[in-house]
């Protein structure tokens, strides 16, 4: 395996995507992102100098809707499935100091 | 001999676009809804909605960028801004990263050593995020959607920068660009206007920037000036220590005066930016730019300008007026039906100033209509009331736009123009004030400004004074 | 009549000429999950008594004469990954155990204006990350043809319900194959349209630049139907495209003569079963017989098409999966502070192969690795496409298998995620080009199990898609 996965990296990619994972699972982690990595570095192999980046398959541009107030009260629906709820927000462990 | 140091400062402007909905869906953006009315599925991040670009954002995005002398980015796009927080509800942020609407553009500022331009980096076009409220009984927070997804530009500058002083002219000149565009309103207290100030420090003369940071929270020309103060001290403080300056994100405490860092160990500040797949490209034709460039407003020096030569007006007169768009608007509006246009710079300049200020308001906040001034002018101007009965009608229709005409009829305001009956109460007057006659009659003139004021009293107020005046001298 | 052997347009035509009714249908759809559920388990969320009230309602809309399409009264099973107001909608996911969406998905609408009455929610891989079905939270699905093996995925379940009889036909969505493959492995119809001709709204996103919805169903004809009812140009969806020619059923036509298809010799290289080639090849024979101009070609790019799709879509999904994190809906752990909170939530809520998914989309786009991995995958893709439009200047349709085997025996695919993913070798550029493909049976291997033959065309020309498979399954019908 050419890419090596350290305890670093693993650490630091659970932080951006707010995983947690344990002792046994983060060995396997870093070793399927590993091989992953090394399967994709299979991209390589292609020159693709001079070559635009593409988004969309093909070219959809200029969507707009028109600045029309659409929407009524949402805040029941809004709420619906909160696990939390209190005068019509949404409770979540304090975020201030 | 102490060492001198140069502040760097660049600024990140974000404003709120005056539309009617938000960003990517049909949600108003009215304040002062109850929690989480002004929601739906999109700006809420339900799995499986999606968002849909309100044509209006990128109009004025557009007019702003042209505003502020930016090249304009033909095909641009948006793009996805991770990070977990709550009020962000799909956790990441619609943003603009690698293909921003506007470029390189500038804006002139008047500082004491003269015009200076300042550069702007870019403008991007980004949604807003919702509101955060801490539940002191709970210990918890609580989140409120109304404002997530309300449309923003963000405006980057150069740093361009020296002191407070220029940081503010410039604050104040996009202020007035965006404001006589009518993209935004522009209040700082009401946040439809945020400044985060990027500031370093360095040695006069040195060639290379400091190390910065950025500070948030600032909502108040005051608290920017203040924090750029009270950071730039602690940024020399910690260089005099021989101590480095840390690239990190503040939080300004304006009642504390004082700043501290944002950053946690569970925030890598790592947004990880990509297209956003769910919108389309803008792709901008030459004449969709055309057409919006056609509908750019007389900015504020053509309307300087014009005012002189129009209108006559004293310098000091076209400074206030033209310093608001909504000012100006009232002014114009008001010489359109036919007032003279000095008496309108007048009830501006001295009782609209006066109110403002004992108020606490901008001038945005000015209520009454140019038709309702144009009526009191009119019976000011046709003697239908004096000045005094003037200011007092003026201060109702300051707090309620109230029709002078028919205030002054329910009233009974109107000057009383019926010459026996004034004859009459001068008479009174005289015969009741035998010391102040004796006096005037002895070549004290002073004396006649009692008099008058004694006919007016008994006048109610209703009486024109030079009537008065000419009345006491013919009968003493 | 046996309802159950009946196509949808043949059971809607029953119900319109009043030889059964909505009802009846309904009863014995819901008689066979009945008997056959707890062996498939094709269903995440079957409703019973919302099924029976709506093919009701929809049977006196009937008689009424207010609906008078061909789907008016049919059965249909939705992926549990397309919202439906008022009903469970899970994503096979632990973390959305519990969210009950307040809006349907514009697909599903569409199928509802159509007359089609919902049975129920099919089960699916997570998220729809997976070719088995397996990483569903839900339990796996069988196979109807083999109850040992795995029905494919991700929209296995809806596959599964279509050829076991627990439906008359399914939506799915295709992100890599997630449609095609699954029907390959069933013996049924899947089709992915073009990206852009079935609005996006309401589709719980996994890889949005690829994610498109589709039909499963017995027939050519089924399909043809359920493709002209469900696609739409929504201004929900600023991904969706204005289209006139979604007259689909009008490509019904049993004639290939002189239709161009081209057989990609890089799809039938090494790994390709040998049955399946056989089959495959076969039916292109037949074809042939038939008029078609069929000539080999070189495609070219094709094993690129597997470390690019997967860069892209582990990319966009660590993006779109964000907001599951306990605080508006689904799922949340208990934990102490706002960070921690995070962190329990999304790891108990989702499972080892959308989490393998999410760390590998975070880390390609984290900073000093997005050009290197994101934009060279985009660059590839535009390659991919290249070389897609090159063929299309010579044929009207490439013709492969779907998949390089028959289903396998449930539990042999997740231990290896690397060659699990290289099965999706000749359905994923499929969606890395926005092209329309289709997968229709063309045989079973010596096991019996179903083989599925993949046509795929142009941007926007489903009709020589539904065209060519339309004769095939004809002529295989008429036994030639």
């Amino acid at each position: 395996m050419s890419n090596i996965i350290t305890d670093e990296t693993i650490d630091y990619v659970g932080i951006l995507a707010k995983l947690d994972l344990s002792g046994e699972e983060k060995e396997q982690a870093k070793k399927d992102m590993g091989r992953m990595l090394d399967y994709i570095d299979k991209l390589n192999e292609l020159d693709t100098s001079g070559v635009e980046p593409m988004s969309h398959a093909f070219p959809v541009k200029n969507v707009f809707r028109e600045d029309v107030v659409t929407n009524g009260d949402g805040s029941e629906t809004t709420l619906r499935n909160a696990p939390e709820e209190k005068d019509s927000m949404f409770v979540v462990p304090k975020t201030f100091d | 001999m102490a060492k001198e140091y140069e502040t760097v400062i660049g600024l990140e402007v974000h404003v709120e676009l005056a539309t009617r909905t938000k960003i990517f869906c049909g949600c108003s953006t009215a304040f002062g809804g109850s929690p989480n009315s002004h929601t739906c599925p999109v700006c809420t991040g339900m799995p499986g909605s999606l968002p849909v670009l309100n044509r209006k954002v990128l109009e004025h995005a557009v007019a702003v960028g042209l505003a502020t002398n930016c090249s304009i980015t033909r095909y641009c796009k948006f793009d996805r801004k991770n990070y977990f927080y709550p009020d962000n509800p799909q956790n990441y942020q619609i943003s603009q990263l690698y293909l921003p609407i506007c470029r390189d553009g500038w804006v002139e500022i008047d500082t004491p050593e003269g015009a200076k331009k300042i550069g702007i980096h870019e403008i991007h076009m980004e949604e807003d995020a919702g509101k955060l409220i801490h539940d002191e009984w709970e210990d918890c927070t609580l989140v409120d959607y109304n404002r997530s997804g309300v449309p923003l530009i963000e405006i980057v500058s150069e740093p361009d920068m020296r002191s407070a002083e220029e940081v503010i002219a410039y604050l104040e000149k996009l202020r007035l660009i965006i404001q006589y565009l009518g993209a935004s309103d522009c209040k700082l207290q009401e946040g439809s206007m945020r400044a985060d100030v990027n500031l370093s420090v360095r040695e006069k003369g040195a060639a290379a920037f400091g190390t910065r940071t950025e500070m948030k929270n600032l909502n108040s020309f005051r608290a920017i000036a203040r924090a750029i103060e009270g950071e730039r001290s602690r940024q020399i403080d910690l260089l005099e220590a021989g101590e480095p300056v840390v690239q990190e994100t503040r939080r300004w405490d304006d009642a504390k005066e004082t700043s501290y860092a944002m950053r946690s160990k569970e925030d890598a500040q790592d947004y990880r930016y990509f297209p956003d797949p769910d919108l389309a490209p803008v792709s901008i034709s030459d004449e969709y730019l055309e057409e919006i460039r056609s509908r750019q407003p007389e900015f504020r020096t053509e309307k300087m300008k014009r005012y002189k030569e129009e209108f006559e007006l004293p310098d000091y007169d076209i400074e206030i007026i033209t310093g608001s768009k909504h000012m100006a608007d009232i002014f114009e509006a008001t010489v359109a039906l036919g007032s003279q246009p000095k008496k309108v710079s007048n009830w501006l300049m001295v009782e609209t100033l006066r109110l403002l200020k004992e108020r606490g308001m901008d001038p945005e906040d000015i209520r009454f209509s140019p038709e309702n001034l144009a009526k009191l002018i009119d019976l000011t101007e046709s003697r239908a009331i004096n000045s005094t009965v003037a200011k007092e009608v003026f201060e109702v229709m300051f707090e309620e736009d109230i029709d002078p005409e028919e205030y002054v009829e329910k009233k009974g305001l109107k000057m009383v123009s019926d010459e026996g009956a004034l004859r009459r109460t001068v008479e009174e007057v005289i015969a009741a004030n035998p010391q102040s006659v004796q006096d005037y009659r002895n070549g004290k003139e002073k004396a006649i400004g009692f008099l008058v004021g004694q006919t007016m009293k008994a006048m109610k107020g209703k009486a024109d004074p030079g009537s008065v005046n000419r009345l006491l001298k013919e009968l003493l | 009549m046996e309802l159950l052997s009946l196509s949808a347009v043949e059971l809607g035509t029953a119900i319109r000429e009043g030889r059964t009714t909505a009802v009846e249908a309904m009863e014995a759809v819901l008689a066979r999950i009945e008997e056959k559920e707890s062996l498939y388990n094709c269903y995440i969320t079957v409703d019973r008594d919302g099924a029976l009230s709506r093919a009701a309602d929809v049977q006196r809309r009937i008689e009424a004469g207010e609906l008078t399409g061909p789907l008016a009264g049919v059965p249909v099973a939705i992926k549990d990954n397309l919202c439906t107001e008022g009903l469970l909608t899970t994503c096979a996911s632990k973390i959305l155990e519990n969210y009950v969406p307040t809006f349907s998905a514009e697909a599903v609408l569409n199928l509802e204006r159509a007359g089609a009455v919902l049975i129920g929610k099919t089960n699916m891989d997570e998220f729809a990350m997976g070719s088995t079905t397996e990483t569903s939270a839900y339990g796996v699905t069988r196979n109807p043809a083999d109850p040992e093996h795995v029905p494919g995925g991700s929209s296995g379940g809806s596959a599964a319900a279509v050829a076991s009889g627990e439906c008359f036909f399914a939506l799915g969505s295709d992100t890599g194959g997630s449609i095609r493959q699954p029907a390959s492995f069933c013996g049924v119809v899947g089709m992915k349209p073009t990206y852009g001709t079935v609005s996006r709204y309401g589709l719980v996103a996994y890889g949005s630049s690829l994610d498109q919805i589709g039909p499963l169903s017995r027939t050519v004809e089924d399909c043809a139907v359920i493709l002209e009812a469900i696609a739409s140009h929504d201004v929900k969806d600023s991904t969706s495209v204005e289209r006139q020619d979604t007259d689909f059923t009008s490509a019904l036509v049993r004639d290939v003569k002189g239709m161009r298809i081209g057989i990609p010799r890089d799809y039938f290289g090494e790994g390709l079963d040998p049955e399946v080639r056989a089959a495959v090849l076969q039916a292109a024979e037949l074809l042939k017989e038939n008029g078609a101009v069929v000539e080999e070609f070189d495609l070219s790019l094709v094993d690129y098409a597997i470390p690019a799709y997967y860069t892209i879509a582990a990319a966009e999904a660590s993006s779109n999966l964000e907001r599951f994190d306990g605080i508006k809906y689904g799922y949340r752990a208990e934990a102490e502070g706002l960070h921690q909170m995070y962190k329990k939530t999304r790891s108990q809520g989702f499972g080892p192969e959308v989490k393998r998914r999410i760390m590998l989309g975070s880390f390609v786009l984290s900073s000093g690795y997005y050009d290197a991995y994101y934009l060279k995958a985009l660059r590839v893709k535009a390659m991919i496409k290249g070389a897609f439009d090159e063929a299309f200047g010579k044929y009207n349709c490439i013709l492969g298998p779907a998949a390089p085997t028959t289903a396998p025996r449930l539990g042999e695919s997740l231990s290896d995620p690397i060659k699990m993913y290289l099965g999706d070798i000749y359905t994923i550029a499929v969606n890395l080009a926005g092209l329309p493909g289709i997968c229709v049976p063309c045989g079973t291997d010596k096991k019996g199990l179903p083989i599925g033959l993949q046509l795929i065309g142009d941007c926007f020309r489903e009709k020589d898609l539904i065209r060519a498979a339309y004769t095939y399954e004809q002529l295989r019908k008429e036994g030639k």
